[in-house]
């Protein structure tokens, strides 16, 4: 059995220690939003929030967050009004969408640690994160959007 | 099979419209005629079970009154809209309610999206070749029209007045001589009661009077998925399923000579492993065969199929190797082909080598790599009489993919009805989910196992065992007047043909294949030979956006370049040089080719060089890149008219020690009447997107038959930051539109190889850029 919160709830699963989180999220807790892209850390659509840090639950253990608090795009506000969904609705920012729940999360991990940040550091957070639809020139406005809004809150 | 699909506009405007309600609709749900129409299908996405249903619970459900196969209205007034094209993030579930609500008089706020599954009552629902507004934009608007006009009747009948004295607006129909007025929600019953109006009598307003169309409107799903709540095929969840990954042949053709599954089968979680029924050439759209691994869950399979050990017969595909190939293709196109359009005769002049110029130019084969990778879930339940069969996937084609699934199962076509597709919203596809082989997977391995059954595609998986866009050699040579234009222009082109997949026996591009870009060469050239070289197929090429304008977009957006180089003078200038007077162009009167037009009329939409012109002189305009710029940046700018509609594109790079770095994007595109202008400058930026990642680091090669890369590491694609600030244009325009996923595609790539240029004088004819420079 492994023990962890997620989105603020205590859960238990009986998997393989080696299961990586996102299929635990996925197939065991029945919560979908966030998604499968590549099973290799390399594309950021499975990013979720291990004890505040932006995970790829893709490439982690299940193991690993036993006694830890998972943060899902589900959970990011119970309003789904988190700064940064405001700013991606405003924006019109996703076209398929699949991938903009780890962009989203994986944002929100950067606003914790830069409030106001520049180009550059845009650049060198999100770029682990690939949208195959080519929104990032919205992402980008969008989380300096976000960024304001959060200054001002 | 797929030109059906494909490029041929649907029903035309003179269809009748039927209303539903008075007719089959009902009959097919086995209800009684007294019932109104009831919502079988929950709004939105997610799995509709209403077939599950009792009929106490349907009726609890809100009773839809529907007024024909498209709109539906509640007596609270709100409206349901059927989207029957499918949503692969270029938003055509905002773009169709939004074309029949502007008709239909509707109030925006009480409008919301019902997704049409596959039925052929919705005319064409292939959701590809930019197809859903360019083909369908007139009979979608009369289906709300038609609406519209139900419920001014019915209006008129309560008030025992003339219709022509009452009129709908903004979900209201007012009596205008009494001042009294009435909510579509109050009028929908009466109204679902009548006889849709005759074709004849179908009224469209007159375009400056739209409402939504053209204007900025509430997109659909958007509030879904910034929440984690869109469906996608990967989401489906239904109890007792199982999950399957499959290892398939490594070669298109392979088969499996031996398996053990012993190693597999001891993964906890892995239920059985099935070996897939070996399929017969053509590849078609079928599954590629293998082994499959089922599973509780998601990692359990794919972790059994890691532990699959597998002997292969390769096949004689195995000779495949692009090293070789991408030379066979080069030095084919450097000799005289089959000529496919000729205009006076290019071969009994003599050229003058000073003013003459030629270039052979090569793109890789590309993948699509959607985010989300191919997804489907089937249940296949009873056998004979009983047979029944439940999907969920995202795909493209459902009506292809639904016949292919009854074919599979061996129903007739005439119980197809019996497969039941249910459309989710897909993550991405690019062409890529055009293709039903992995729903028949599915349902195979559904029919096996006599369960619900989860087909996913790892990345791996998405990489190696695709459709590629073909791997392609264009060749060109023109010599220049003396006024700076050609008079003699020589254009050749191989590539393995997307028909191969069909008829093994096609060995070059069609007319149908050479339309998409190669045949319509716009010039005013007064000698011109359009050529074809055969070449041998042995991977499933398909449908990637843009098709075959990605390669022959790339080559002539290069060589009118080069030719503006050559005569000293700016590409923009060259391509007006060469465009020559406003006209309208007939490939087939001009060089005999039997131009497809994709699948439109001259009437409608005509090759019409002064809007070629037009749309380049907005791009320079808008952009500023004729500007000058530092030694070592440049500007690079090209065009391209496909899927009805006319895009520049202009970018600006600089090269620094043989590194490239992107500093400006721009697209301008005419496609007629913008329904959604968000939506056409998201696509046009996704455009921009993908151009780059063709441009400079796609690639996909094969060894031995084998494609060598397998994930995002090795098969690259654009990121953040090697996306730069960019900008859309849009042309205004009272033309009928043209194409918007696609068309964006084309010229992109050739500006950003232009730009390379003229910021270092490097000349870069095989793509991607990142063989000889950084990216």
């Amino acid at each position: 059995m492994i023990k962890f919160k997620i989105n603020n709830r205590p859960v238990e699963i009986d998997v393989e220690n080696e299961m990586p989180l996102l299929y635990a999220i996925r197939d065991e807790l029945k919560m979908t939003g966030t998604k499968f892209g590549c099973g290799m850390g390399q594309c950021g659509a499975c990013t979720v929030h291990i004890d505040g840090q932006a995970m790829r639950s893709c490439i982690t253990p299940v193991s690993i967050v036993e006694g830890k608090s998972i943060t899902t795009i589900e959970g990011l506000d119970p309003n789904n009004d988190h700064e940064l969904q405001i700013s991606w609705r405003e924006y019109k920012v996703p076209q398929c969408g699949y991938c903009q729940a780890g962009q989203i999360m994986n944002a929100a991990a950067m606003l914790d640690q830069v409030p106001n940040p520049t180009d550059d550091q845009i650049d060198a957070y999100m770029q682990g994160n690939i949208c195959r639809c080519g929104t990032y020139k919205r992402i980008k406005q969008a989380i300096k959007h976000a960024a304001a809004l959060k200054a001002k809150a | 099979m797929m030109d059906k699909h494909f490029f041929n506009p649907s029903a035309t405007s003179e269809t009748n419209i039927e209303n539903v309600s008075r007719r089959s609709f009902l009959k097919q749900l086995g209800l009684g005629s007294s019932a109104f129409v009831l919502a079988t299908v929950v709004p939105g996405f997610g799995p509709a079970f209403a077939k599950e249903l009792t009929p106490k619970q349907l009726a609890e459900q809100p009773a839809l009154h529907k007024l024909n196969m498209f709109v539906s209205i509640n007596p609270d007034n709100t409206t349901s809209i059927v989207c029957h094209r499918c949503e692969m993030g270029q938003g055509i579930r905002t773009s169709i309610p939004q074309i029949i609500a502007d008709e239909l008089e509707a109030d925006w706020d009480l409008v919301e999206v019902i997704q049409g599954q596959a039925d052929k009552r919705y005319g064409a629902q292939g959701t590809a070749g930019s197809t859903s507004i360019r083909n369908q934009f007139t009979e979608l608007r009369r289906i709300g029209a038609a609406a519209r006009q139900m419920l001014e009747q019915a209006a008129a009948d309560v008030w025992q007045v003339p219709v022509s004295e009452v009129a709908a607006l903004n979900h209201k129909v007012s009596h205008k001589p009494s001042g009294t007025s009435l909510s579509f929600g109050e009028l929908a019953e009466s109204a679902s009661k009548l006889e849709a109006p005759k074709a004849e009598l179908i009224k469209l307003k007159d375009n400056a009077k739209f409402n939504f169309i053209g204007k900025e409107v509430r997109l659909f799903d958007h509030d879904k998925i910034v929440a984690g709540e869109a469906i996608y095929a990967q989401d489906i969840q239904l109890p007792n399923m199982l999950i399957a990954s499959i290892q398939r042949p490594p070669v298109v053709g392979g088969k499996v000579v031996s398996f053990d599954a012993s190693d597999a089968l001891k993964v906890k979680g892995v239920v059985k492993v099935v070996k897939l029924k070996e399929r017969n050439l053509p590849v078609m759209v079928n599954p590629l065969s293998g082994v499959a691994v089922l599973a509780t869950n998601t990692w359990a399979a794919h972790e059994g199929k890691k532990r699959l050990k597998i002997t292969w017969d390769d096949g004689p595909n195995s000779i495949h190797d692009t090293d070789k190939y991408v030379d066979e293709l080069k030095q084919k196109v450097n000799t005289k082909g089959q000529v496919e359009r000729q205009i006076g005769d290019v071969y009994a002049h003599k050229y003058t080598p000073e003013r003459t110029l030629e270039a052979t130019y090569s793109i890789p084969y590309q993948n699509h790599s959607p985010m989300e990778t191919p997804a489907a879930t089937a249940w296949v339940q009873g056998s004979g009489d009983t047979l029944s069969c439940q999907i969920w996937a995202g795909t493209q084609n459902p009506q292809w993919a639904q016949g292919l699934v009854a074919g599979e199962l061996g129903l007739p076509q005439d119980q197809v009805d019996k497969v039941e597709l249910n459309i989710t919203l897909m993550g991405g596809a690019f062409g890529r989910k055009s293709k039903s082989d992995f729903i028949l997977e599915a349902v195979e391995l559904s029919q096996s196992v006599g369960k619900p059954v989860k087909v996913v595609w790892s990345r791996e998986d998405d990489i190696q065992h695709g459709f590629y866009h073909s791997v392609s050699a264009n060749f060109m040579k023109a010599e220049l007047t003396d006024d700076n234009s050609a008079d003699y222009w020589i254009q050749r082109v191989a590539y393995p043909p997307i028909g191969w997949i069909f008829d093994g026996r096609q060995d070059r591009p069609n007319n149908r294949d050479l339309s998409v870009g190669f045949g319509d060469t716009p010039f005013a050239v007064k000698n011109m030979s359009l050529e074809t070289q055969s070449i041998s197929t042995h991977v499933r090429t398909g449908w990637v956006r843009s098709v075959a304008c990605m390669n022959n977009g790339f080559a002539l957006g290069c060589f009118v370049d080069e030719l503006a180089d050559k005569a000293g003078i700016t590409t923009a200038q060259m391509w007006m040089n060469l465009l020559g007077n406003d006209r309208h162009i007939n490939p087939k009167q001009e060089g005999g080719f039997d131009y497809t037009n994709y699948g439109h009329g001259y009437d409608t939409h005509p090759v019409d060089t002064a809007r070629m012109k037009k749309t380049i002189e907005h791009l320079i305009k808008h952009s500023g890149a004729d500007e000058q710029t530092p030694a070592n940046e440049g500007w690079g700018i090209s065009f391209f008219r496909s899927f009805g509609s006319y895009v520049a594109a202009a970018t600006k790079v600089k090269v620094e020690n043989h590194k490239v770095n992107v500093l400006e994007m721009h697209s301008a595109i005419d496609c007629g009447i913008a329904v959604t202008p968000d939506r056409v400058k998201s696509q046009m930026e996704g455009a921009m997107v993908f151009g780059l990642s063709i441009a400079l680091m796609s690639e996909i090669t094969v060894k031995n038959g084998k494609v060598m890369q397998s994930n995002f590491h090795d098969n690259v694609v654009t990121r953040m930051h090697q996306s730069p600030p960019m900008e859309v244009h849009i042309v205004e325009s009272t033309e009928p539109p043209g194409g918007v996923g696609e068309p964006g595609v084309p010229p992109i790539i050739p500006s950003i190889v232009n730009a390379i240029f003229h910021a270092s004088g490097k000349r870069i004819r095989e793509l991607p850029v990142n063989k000889v420079m950084s990216v």
